[in-house]
């Protein structure tokens, strides 16, 4: 079906209006939080860590290591953090629940000496060294964020802050991942399925084509008449296509039905329908919107983005932002050269910018990064599929080392070793940020 | 005065050079701790097809990392990383996880197969394997605490021939049965203390 993109809006009614003002409120919002200061700063040097993810809680975690005079406060929203990764085997219903993706933060705590904070980091003054939290100011010598990444909703006409209650993205693990499978659950057999991936950068490049993986799977194991549509801005699979597409080929014909080059413009959440370009309206009984992305909004308040008004530049050894003095930025928010969006960088990431935070804290020279990526990706619930790679910093940039990494073999030898060296993979990492 | 101030010439010269040297070589910690994401910190694994790297000998996570890196010895991911290190990096490599404290795992074994394989290693694989296997002797790997599953994965890719056997191994291993080396396995997995 093709409508106009006038049609279109006017099919969505009111909606329109409500998108405007959502998107009012979509920006960071500014809030003075609660004045007093917590912890105030005694004599010891102070880092404060915004962000008890993949990559936080490693730099947190590092730092003590390599320097236990240090204070390192750990800054979180959350009292436990679900893990992205594996959460697509959720949704594809191979794993139960989500407790085996769940970390808490007591024995990392404990184990290294960090001081835990829950609380909403609400703004950050670089000038005064201070951060505003729901519960108070902290003060700190250096600042490292790791805040992960919030979405461009003002890109799509129609999407509202009740678009993801009807289109979820499951793009941060918790209960956006279980709405999306309680949805697929609930979707009859025969039903289509609609997946939008943005355009790249975003978080974890081949997270998309997983996810289209484990759904097809869902499908073919429960409601086999059922089918999924990915509709993906990008020129074609952002990663691992070649191996996607076998891997397709091989187990989901006549499930997935791909379209590339295909951008999201605008939706009408209540039709569950979504716009391509302002042309050609796609529906579906349950629609995995992934809208487009940019770094965490507490980044963006904190003047931490770049020009692109979407991610964080840093310099390639330490971290530190180019924009606000004694602030690093890891993770997905960060422009890292050559390191994808994904959580085993994060990790990597953090660890390089550990070094040199403690390097720079005690006057010694900065050392030049080393880095690795591991990065797997499910087909079946026994085949996986992985790319890896080693970075270094060269020029002021990080590069993948020439002549190394890549992705598995395309005579599909290696899946079933990767599907069992996935799940180790998990185990160490998860276990890395939670002891 | 002339000599003194050629000789200060040399010496910050000397020092100069040596600075930048270091400079672009990241360090034995900074390159280790890359690999800590999917071996453990410090190289001590919970993963369980996963081998834990602390207390390895250094040879052995040298060659180790040349055969994979060369494809002598099959791996899925570990060749295409180990060719983005030089030698002098592997060496660093190998350096750090040795002086790390053996990691101890806590796993499920049969404890009739480990008692019975505990007999097996004093009689077959002693010499080389030392102290239960808690001690790595040149190439020879330290075998203690690993994970039930990462050994008998290795078992296989040896017994396939897939993984080149060392020949004072095969020696040990061929009059062995199957039966006596999975005891052999459960063992070493026992190992923790
Ligand atoms: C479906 C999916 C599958 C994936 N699979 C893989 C995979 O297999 N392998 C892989 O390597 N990567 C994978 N990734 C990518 C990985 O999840 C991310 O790259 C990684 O989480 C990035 O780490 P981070 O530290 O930047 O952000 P996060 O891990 O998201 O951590 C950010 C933390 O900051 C907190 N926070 C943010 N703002 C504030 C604030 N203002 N105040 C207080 N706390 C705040 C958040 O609550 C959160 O805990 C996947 C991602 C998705 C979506």
């Amino acid at each position: 079906m093709t409508l106009d993109r006038r049609n279109f809006i006017k099919l969505m009614g009111g909606a329109s209006s409500l998108a405007l003002a959502g998107c009012a409120t979509q920006g960071p919002a500014v809030s003075a939080g609660s004045a007093a200061e917590i912890m105030p700063k005694g004599s010891a040097r102070r880092v404060v860590v915004v962000g008890g993810g993949y990559g936080g809680t490693i730099a947190a975690k590092y730092i003590r290591m390599m320097d236990p005079s240090i204070e390192v406060v750990l800054v979180e929203r959350n009292d436990h953090f679900v893990s992205c990764p594996f959460s697509n085997l959720y949704i594809g219903g191979i794993l139960p629940d989500l407790s085996s993706l769940t970390i808490k933060y007591d024995k990392l705590v404990a184990n290294h000496g960090i001081k835990f904070v829950q609380a909403e980091v609400t703004a950050i003054d670089p000038a005064a060294h201070t951060v505003v939290t729901s519960k108070g100011t902290l003060k700190y010598d250096r600042l490292v964020i790791s805040p992960g990444i919030d979405f461009r909703t003002e890109e799509i006409e129609g999407y509202n802050a009740q678009t993801p209650e009807i289109m979820p993205h499951a793009w941060k693990a918790g209960p956006q991942t279980v709405l999306l499978r309680k949805q697929l659950e609930a979707m009859k057999d025969g039903g289509t399925v609609v997946l939008t991936v943005p355009l790249a950068p975003f978080r974890c490049p081949p997270g998309p084509y997983e996810r289209t993986s484990m759904i097809a799977h869902y499908l073919k194991q429960h409601k086999p008449k059922s089918k999924i549509i990915v509709v993906d801005a990008n020129p074609d699979i952002a990663s691992k296509g070649p191996l996607f597409r076998k891997g397709w080929d091989m187990h989901y014909k006549g499930i997935i039905d791909y379209r590339k080059a295909a951008k999201v413009t605008a939706i009408n959440a209540a039709g569950k329908a979504v716009l391509i370009e302002g042309i050609d309206e796609v529906k579906g009984d349950v629609v995995n919107l992934i809208p487009p992305q940019r770094a965490a909004n507490i980044a963006v308040q904190a003047g931490l983005v770049g020009d692109d008004k979407k991610w964080c530049p840093i310099n390639a050894d330490t971290f530190e932002s180019t924009k606000q003095k004694d602030i690093h930025v890891i993770g997905d928010a960060s422009i890292a050269g050559a390191m994808p969006k994904s959580g085993y960088s994060a990790n990597s990431e953090a660890k390089v910018c550990a070094t040199n935070i403690v390097n720079l804290m005690n006057g010694r020279p900065v050392t030049p990064l080393s880095g690795i990526n591991t990065c797997y990706s499910y087909i079946t619930e026994g085949e996986a599929i992985s790319v890896a790679a080693v970075y270094a910093s060269k020029d002021g940039q990080i590069i993948a080392v020439p002549n190394s990494g890549g992705v598995s073999p395309a005579d599909w030898s290696m899946v079933k070793t990767e599907a069992t060296y996935a799940k180790s993979w998990l185990r160490n990492i998860l276990t890395e940020m939670s002891t | 005065m002339k000599q003194r101030w050629s000789g200060w010439a040399l010496l910050t010269g000397a020092l100069t050079i040596s600075a930048t040297a270091l400079a672009a070589d990241p360090g034995a910690a900074m390159l280790a701790n890359a690999c800590a994401g999917c071996h453990g910190t410090h190289g001590g694994s919970a993963g369980l097809t996963m081998p834990s790297l602390a207390a390895q000998s250094k040879t052995a996570i040298v060659e180790a990392m040349k055969k994979f890196r060369s494809g002598e010895r099959p791996s899925s991911i570990m060749g295409r990383l180990a060719k983005g290190y030089t030698d002098q990096q592997i060496d660093q490599l190998g350096e750090f996880f040795s002086k790390q404290k053996l990691h101890f795992t806590h796993q499920q074994v049969d404890a009739a197969k480990a008692k019975k394989g505990a007999e097996l290693q004093e009689a077959n694989c002693s010499r080389c394997h030392l102290d239960d296997g808690k001690d790595g002797k040149d190439d020879t790997p330290v075998m203690a605490s690993q994970w039930l599953p990462y050994l008998q994965m290795q078992m296989e890719l040896y017994q396939s021939g897939k993984r080149k056997m060392p020949e004072k191994m095969a020696e040990k291993v061929k009059p062995l049965s199957k039966e006596d080396l999975d005891a052999l396995l459960h063992f070493y997995a026992s190992v923790n203390k």
